[in-house]
C-alpha cells in the first residue's frame, strides 16, 4: 500500500491536477468536509502543494468535538460535578474542550463520581455492568461513523436491562450542514471532498442533493495522500465537464448503499431531530435522538437536564467561522498566541482533527 | 474522530464479538456490522467496531491506477 504515499505517484497526480485547475480557472476552491481529511492534507504537506497547483482546500465542519455546542459540554460537566456516584464516560479529546465552566478534565467530580475516558462505547457499557451501584452516563459525540456503535450500546443496555446506563447524545448528521453552508452563501465553494468513513455507513446517495439542487460536484475520498489527490482530480474533472455528481474514489471501503446493518441499527434506535451546531447554529433535521422506546436511556431525561444551545461563543474564539470555512485558523487573533494546543481556548484547538490544532501542528509559524 | 484503520480479522463468535490483528497487535473488536465476516477478512476499525469491509480487489485496482499515474507522467 506504500503507493498511496509514493513521491512519484503524488507528483504525477499533482501535475494532472495542475493542468485541470488551469483549465477550470484557478484558484478552484474545494471544501474537505471531514476533519480526518484535514489531518491528511496538512500532515503530508498537500495544502501548499495543491495551492501551487491552483486548488485551494478549505476545511469544513467535520469535527464532532468542535461542532458540539457549549451547552452539551456544560451538561456533562454539571452531571459529574453535581451528582454523586456517577461515572461520566467520554472519548478522550472531548474531555479537554474548554467551556465557561472549565473542562471535564479540570472539573472536580462530586463524591464517588469520576470521568472515565473510553476508546469505545462498549467500554462504558462494561463499566455499567461492573458497577451496578453507579450511574454510568456515556457522553456520545459523533457523526455517522461512530453513531451505529453508540446505538448498539443503547440497544444492548436495553436488552440486558442495564438500568444504570444512559446516553448524553451529541449525534450529528453530515449532509444537512452542507446544505446550510451552501444556503448561507457565505463562502465560495466549487466542490466537496466527502468523508470516507461517514459515507462507508450512509452511502453515496446522501450527497445527490448537492449536485441536483446546487449544481456542485463532489467525490468521496479515502485518507491516504493519493486518495485525497485522486478525489480532487475527479472533482476537477466534473467541473470541467460541467457534470455535477458524486464520485466514489474510496471504493475499497465505501459501497454505494453504505453499510445496511449499521444503517438499520441507527434507524431502529434513533430518530432525526432538529439541532443546533456550534458555529453553524440551528439546522433542521441535522441531529439524532433516542426513539420513544429507548427514552429510559436518555441522560437529559433521566437527570432532568436542559441541553439548550444558546450563544455559546467563547471570548475571542472564532471557532465558528473556522468551522464554516469563512476564515482559516491563522486569521484568528488568539491562534498560536493565547490559544495553543497545551492551553486551548476553543474546541478547534483541542481535537486532533480540529482545524486549529492541525494548522498549529503542521504549518510553519 | 472518524479515523479508521485497516485490520485483519483473527476470530469471531456468533454474537459478532471478535479479535483483529492491527500491525501485529490483537485488538478486541465488535464485528456485528460486517455481514458474513470471516477470519482473514480485512476491515476498517473505528472506536472498537469494524465499520466496513476492505475490498482487496478494489484496492488492487486503485493501486494499479496509481502506478500508471506515476509511470505515465515521469519524463
Amino acid at each position: 500500500m506504500k503507493e498511496f504515499r509514493d513521491r512519484r505517484v503524488i507528483a504525477g497526480l499533482l501535475r494532472k491536477i495542475s493542468r485541470q485547475a488551469r483549465r477550470a480557472g484557478p484558484p478552484v476552491r474545494l471544501m474537505e468536509v471531514c476533519g480526518t481529511h484535514t489531518m491528511t492534507i496538512h500532515r503530508y504537506g498537500l495544502h501548499p502543494l495543491l495551492l501551487g497547483a491552483g486548488v485551494e482546500m478549505m476545511s469544513g465542519p467535520g469535527c464532532p468535538v468542535c461542532i458540539t455546542p457549549d451547552a452539551h459540554h456544560r451538561a456533562a460537566i454539571g452531571l459529574v460535578t453535581r451528582r454523586e456516584n456517577l461515572v461520566l464516560a467520554a472519548f478522550g479529546d472531548i474531555t479537554r474542550v474548554p467551556t465557561t465552566e472549565g473542562s471535564l478534565q479540570t472539573a472536580v467530580p462530586a463524591p464517588r463520581s469520576r470521568v472515565q475516558v473510553v476508546y469505545s462505547p462498549q467500554d462504558a457499557l462494561e463499566t455499567a455492568r461492573r458497577k451496578p451501584e453507579s450511574e454510568v452516563v456515556f457522553f456520545g459525540a459523533g457523526f455517522e461513523t461512530t453513531i451505529p456503535s453508540i446505538a448498539l450500546a443503547v440497544k444492548q443496555a436495553a436488552g440486558q436491562n442495564l438500568k444504570n446506563f444512559s446516553l448524553l447524545p451529541a449525534l450529528w448528521l453530515i449532509p444537512p450542514p452542507l446544505r446550510a453552508l451552501l444556503d448561507s452563501k457565505e463562502v465560495r465553494i466549487q466542490g466537496f471532498l466527502y468523508p470516507g468513513h461517514v459515507t462507508a455507513v450512509i452511502g453515496t446517495a446522501a450527497y445527490d442533493f448537492v449536485a441536483a439542487e446546487y449544481g456542485l460536484p463532489g467525490a468521496v475520498a479515502g485518507f491516504e495522500p493519493a486518495d485525497i489527490l485522486l478525489a480532487v482530480s475527479s472533482v476537477l474533472d466534473r467541473i470541467l465537464r460541467g457534470e455535477p455528481g458524486v464520485d466514489n474514489e474510496y471504493r475499497r471501503v465505501v459501497r454505494e448503499g453504505g453499510n445496511p446493518r449499521a444503517r438499520a441499527l441507527m434507524e431502529e434506535v434513533l430518530e432525526v431531530t432538529d439541532a443546533v451546531w456550534r458555529g453553524l447554529g440551528f439546522i433542521p433535521r441535522s441531529g439524532l435522538r433516542l426513539r420513544k422506546r429507548f427514552q429510559g436511556f436518555d441522560a437529559p431525561g433521566r437527570f432532568g437536564l436542559k441541553v439548550e444551545a444558546a450563544s455559546d461563543e467563547l471570548p475571542g474564539c472564532r471557532c465558528g467561522e473556522v468551522l464554516r470555512g469563512v476564515i482559516s485558523p491563522p486569521e484568528c487573533r488568539l491562534f498560536g498566541r493565547t490559544c495553543r494546543p497545551e492551553a486551548p481556548r476553543g474546541p478547534c484547538m483541542v481535537s486532533p482533527e480540529g482545524s486549529c490544532l492541525v494548522y498549529h501542528k503542521y504549518s510553519k509559524q | 474522530m472518524c479515523l479508521g484503520i485497516p485490520a485483519k480479522v483473527i476470530s469471531l463468535d456468533e454474537n459478532g464479538q471478535g479479535e483483529v490483528d492491527y500491525l501485529g497487535t490483537r485488538v478486541k473488536t465488535n464485528l456485528a456490522f460486517i455481514e458474513n465476516a470471516r477470519p482473514g477478512d480485512w476491515v476498517i476499525l473505528h472506536a472498537g467496531f469494524a465499520i466496513s469491509r476492505l475490498d482487496e480487489e478494489e484496492a488492487r485496482e486503485t493501486l494499479s491506477l496509481l502506478r500508471e499515474m506515476a509511470d505515465l507522467q515521469d519524463p
